[in-house]
């Protein structure tokens, strides 16, 4: 069986599962934010997958990937900065000690 | 040759994906996500998606990787590495569950896809879509948001 659709899609579904996993699971603060950033290159793949073989002729998926990158860029950066200040406040990026919205 | 390229690209990003869950060095795991990255932009080669390959090096591999070794380095907590939390069942419970549904009816669904060769070279065609074909709207509203993510960081960021 040759390469389709079915296998980019398949890539897509087992690297965004990772991601999510890496998410709920890690207690570093930076590695949930790459983990976020491996879910969002799951998306991607699965956005240009569906361009190349149901509509070759249309971006239109290669373009919501390039917005999706343009969001992911603006929330690393944001992401980063709320971490960077919450660890000057409290020396560390372990989200378990993250209770600063907590009542 | 085509499916030989794709089963190892697909072997590299799904060992680096896992790497980055894995491995217990906080810095390690930053060096496989740019490992990762580049193994994305080869897929999107192999997807005849050139303009997007090089817009995921530009941007990825050069300025996000950047800023998350960055990151790593101003908080770096040796002793602590990258350990799990409390969730660590649930999540995997959760996970794989996800990962057999959607597996499951990728499967099972009939896609419906068409013959015609891919449009190539894609640049000129994405620059006229985005520019000249309705999506101008949205680009002007990126130009806001990211705008406003660079302000946001600044004053997040900023010395009191």
């Amino acid at each position: 069986m040759s390469v389709g659709l079915e296998h980019y899609l398949v890539l897509s579904a087992v690297l965004f599962c990772i991601g999510l996993y890496g998410v709920l699971a890690k207690r570093n603060a930076v590695v949930i934010l790459m983990c976020i950033e491996i879910m969002l290159n799951a998306v991607n793949i699965a956005l240009v997958a569906f361009s190349r073989y149901v509509v070759p002729m249309f971006l239109t998926g290669q373009i919501f990937a390039i917005f999706v990158i343009v969001v992911a860029a603006a929330e690393a950066a944001v992401g980063i900065a709320i971490i960077i200040a919450i660890y000057r406040s409290r020396q560390s990026v372990d989200v378990d000690k993250f209770d600063l919205m907590k009542w | 040759m085509f499916d030989i390229v794709f089963w190892i690209l697909a072997a590299v990003t799904v060992g680096a994906a896992l790497a980055v869950v894995i491995l217990r060095d906080v810095f390690r795991a930053a060096l496989s996500l740019v490992l990762l990255f580049l193994a994305i932009a080869a897929i999107y080669i192999t997807l005849y998606a050139d303009f997007l390959a090089v817009v995921q090096v530009l941007i990825y591999v050069g300025a996000i990787s950047i800023l998350i070794i960055v990151a790593v380095m101003l908080t770096r907590e040796v002793w602590r590495g990258n350990p799990s939390g409390k969730l660590r069942i649930p999540a995997l419970v959760v996970s794989v569950l996800l990962l057999g549904t959607m597996v499951f009816t990728v499967i099972s669904t009939k896609w419906e896809t068409s013959g015609e060769p891919p449009l190539q070279p894609t640049t000129a065609a994405i620059g006229s879509s985005l520019f000249g074909g309705g999506f101008i709207l949205p680009v002007e509203i990126t130009a806001v948001l990211l705008l406003a993510a660079v302000l946001g960081a600044i004053v997040l960021i900023r010395e009191k």
